[in-house]
């Protein structure tokens, strides 16, 4: 299952339930209450208030713990145990990367940085969804730990704007597949 | 809290006040037609069908963004303005100084933009500016910085001047946003939800624009020293302060609009609300420390501060859903709403507000972020609650003003078939970029890969009828903002 797909699928549902309680209320507007159904629906609409608060409050709760552990970020002070080590230097309007031939199924450390501006590193799949990225800022080193689990030419591309030649600032990565020669 | 009286006394303005009002409105609604064409080269540019070059791309969006940011503070620094003076004593002055900075400001900036070539986009991130590559000067960088210190100064001065009325009135701000209240104690039902917001705002954005002062001038420094290196994280932080904190100021400056006029138009009084007033002061908070979510991808942040900027991200949709939303909904509901244009461009804000912040509050997760950061779902979910949630609670007052005028609200076929086009032009055009952004089309690319084109084009079709409907709405309010009042408040000289 692709992890956007996923997102977009949600944030629809999320949207969609948005619009419904408008619709509900607009629907809804054009009725006047007498005052001692207003009072009853205030009431109700009270209770349902703090029905939904906790609804989202334990869901957010269970989102954030689940979402932040483990942490998604690897150390950044510590090493990472990875069989594949990648330099990467973003320049205006270039990417200097040590090492552009991969293997599927090994943890690869990407070491990014930048020499001038600021710049973002992404790795799109060669099904053209980003699978993971960093900012490269001049002066700090961001490290990512990604294990590549499908074989295939993967781009490198740009995603912080930084000058003009912004869109060209693109290379790509070979992964082979394990046991083919990298 | 507000009267029901659709058009009541104190909302009057007299001959100095309208002519500012008029200004600033006037000013706001010529400059967001043209920055939305200036969006719509933008989208026409990357779906193939207007040939920009790349580097004319850069300068349009750089203004693009300026101008929008700068354009929707104005107008809803009026907003607040329009309300706020009916409860405290605001100095005319403030309000004049404000404008004729911000015009100040906006000249430095078009002239570094489209005279100097300046292209670092809206967020000038730091070192981009001194690192143009020959395509703009320090001069032309310098321009643009002076220009956001002039408009920064404005603000401040305008804010400053609210919050020694509101002080004047209630004691001190504290007593203002009704924390006196929090825990216990009688609320006064009568406390207005324009202070309660006005002094939210206030407290939040002179912070946001202190930061941008502070690296404004710290980028200045650099511009004419080289030799004075700043630290480029530290610097992102406080640009994104900044940043995020003037764009959502106009949201809560906006949405004054909708707490004062909605219930008039429903007939139901909307008073304050212990719950009311606990949202805006965790509002207060969470706007000022929530930032870092614009920095999940910088992994050299401090790990506290990441984690920060995800749960905060979460916690700031309870106030917008669970109160301001929520309190719309049951002040409509089966109230017999009168649905004029105001009251249908209420309803219509506060939707897009409350379903443009679920893409955002996603994009907070950090695990998110890592496939979504810089792709078009960010300006998806910025352009929905800016489009269909401020610029209608922006519309709510203007048309409500214009309506004033005449003694009855606006209510027109023409009016209507406008708000039909900016609702469906302006949920395409958001969706479009969310549905893009979900299929990793990056933004802020002059270029786009072919396989990225067709939903630009489906973008690109999309804002040509938001315009359409944003022209209508400019043309008739433009037009019952200069016709004179049509009747005069007697103490007041009416212009």
């Amino acid at each position: 299952m692709i992890f956007q797909n996923v997102i977009w699928a949600i944030t629809l549902t999320g949207m969609g339930l948005v619009a419904l309680g408008f619709v509900y209320a607009i629907t809804q507007a054009g009725r006047p209450a007498e005052a001692a159904e207003a009072a009853r629906v205030n009431r109700r609409s009270i209770t349902l208030r703090r029905g939904l608060f906790l609804a989202l409050l334990l869901l957010g709760i269970g989102i954030a713990w689940a979402s932040l552990r483990p942490f998604p970020i690897p150390p950044q002070h510590a090493p990472l145990q990875a069989t594949q080590v990648v330099d990467v230097i973003g320049h205006q309007w270039t990417w200097d990367v040590s090492q552009t031939h991969l293997k599927v199924g090994e943890p690869v450390e990407f070491r990014v940085t930048a020499s001038d501006v600021n710049h973002g590193f992404a790795i799109y799949a060669p099904d053209g969804r980003i699978v993971t990225q960093t900012q490269a800022m001049p002066g700090f080193t961001n490290k990512i730990l990604y294990t590549f689990d499908t074989p295939g030419t993967y781009r490198i591309m740009c995603l912080e704007y930084c000058g003009v030649a912004h869109t060209g600032m693109t290379t790509e990565l070979e992964v082979a597949a394990a046991g083919d020669k990298p | 809290m507000s009267s029901l009286e659709l058009y009541p006394l104190d909302e009057r303005l007299p001959r100095g006040e309208r002519v500012m009002f008029n200004l600033y409105m006037i000013t706001a609604l010529l400059l967001f037609v043209l920055m939305m064409l200036l969006g719509l080269t933008m989208r026409m540019t990357q779906a193939e069908w207007t040939p920009v070059l790349a580097g004319m791309f850069y300068k349009i969006m750089t203004m693009h963004g300026a101008g929008m940011v700068g354009t929707m503070s104005l107008a809803s620094t009026a907003v607040m303005w329009f309300f706020l003076r009916k409860y405290v004593s605001l100095h005319l002055w403030a309000f004049v100084s404000n404008y004729v900075l911000f015009m100040l400001g906006a000249l430095c900036i078009i002239w570094a933009v489209f005279i100097g070539n300046f292209a670092s986009a809206w967020t000038f991130l730091y070192p981009l500016p001194v690192h143009s590559m020959g395509l703009w000067s320090s001069g032309a960088a310098a321009a643009f910085m002076i220009g956001y210190l002039l408009i920064g100064v404005g603000m401040l001065l305008f804010y400053l001047d609210a919050a020694a009325a509101i002080i004047r009135r209630y004691g001190n701000l504290g007593r203002g946003l009704g924390l006196q209240w929090l825990f216990g104690g009688t609320i006064d039902p009568t406390h207005p939800k324009a202070v309660v917001a006005g002094t939210m705002v206030i407290i939040a954005n002179s912070l946001g624009i202190l930061a941008g002062a502070v690296v404004l001038v710290m980028c200045l420094i650099n511009l004419y020293d080289p030799e004075i290196t700043l630290n480029a994280l530290v610097v992102k932080n406080l640009i994104y302060w900044f940043g995020h904190m003037i764009i959502n100021a106009t949201i809560y400056m906006g949405v004054i609009a909708v707490y004062e006029l909605l219930p008039r138009y429903t007939g139901k009084p909307y008073g304050i609300s212990r719950p009311f007033l606990w949202s805006w002061a965790v509002s207060t908070v969470f706007v000022i420390i929530v930032f870092p979510h614009h920095l999940l991808m910088d992994y050299a942040e401090p790990r506290w501060m990441l984690v920060m900027g995800q749960i905060i991200s979460y916690a700031a949709g309870f106030p917008v859903f669970l109160v301001t939303a929520y309190g719309v909904l049951t002040n409509i509901h089966r109230s017999g709403l009168r649905w004029k244009m105001p009251s249908m461009l209420a309803v219509l804000a506060l939707f897009g507000w409350a379903a443009g912040i679920v893409p955002a509050i996603i994009d907070g997760t950090i695990s998110v972020n890592r496939v979504m950061h810089n792709t078009q779902w960010v300006p998806g979910h910025f352009h929905f609650y800016l489009l269909l949630g401020v610029l209608p609670m922006i519309l709510t007052l203007l048309y409500h003003v214009v309506g004033s005028r005449r003694r009855a609200p606006v209510n027109s076929g023409a009016d209507r078939t406008g708000l039909f086009l900016y609702v469906a032009g302006g949920i395409s055009f958001c969706m479009a970029f969310l549905y893009a952004g979900h299929v990793s089309v990056a933004r802020r690319f002059a270029v786009h890969l072919p396989e990225w084109v067709p939903t630009d084009r489906v973008g690109s079709v999309a804002a040509m009828v938001l315009i359409l409907g944003m022209l209508v709405f400019a043309v008739r309010i433009i037009v019952g903002l200069l016709k004179a009042p049509a009747d005069a408040d007697p103490s007041h000289p009416a212009g």
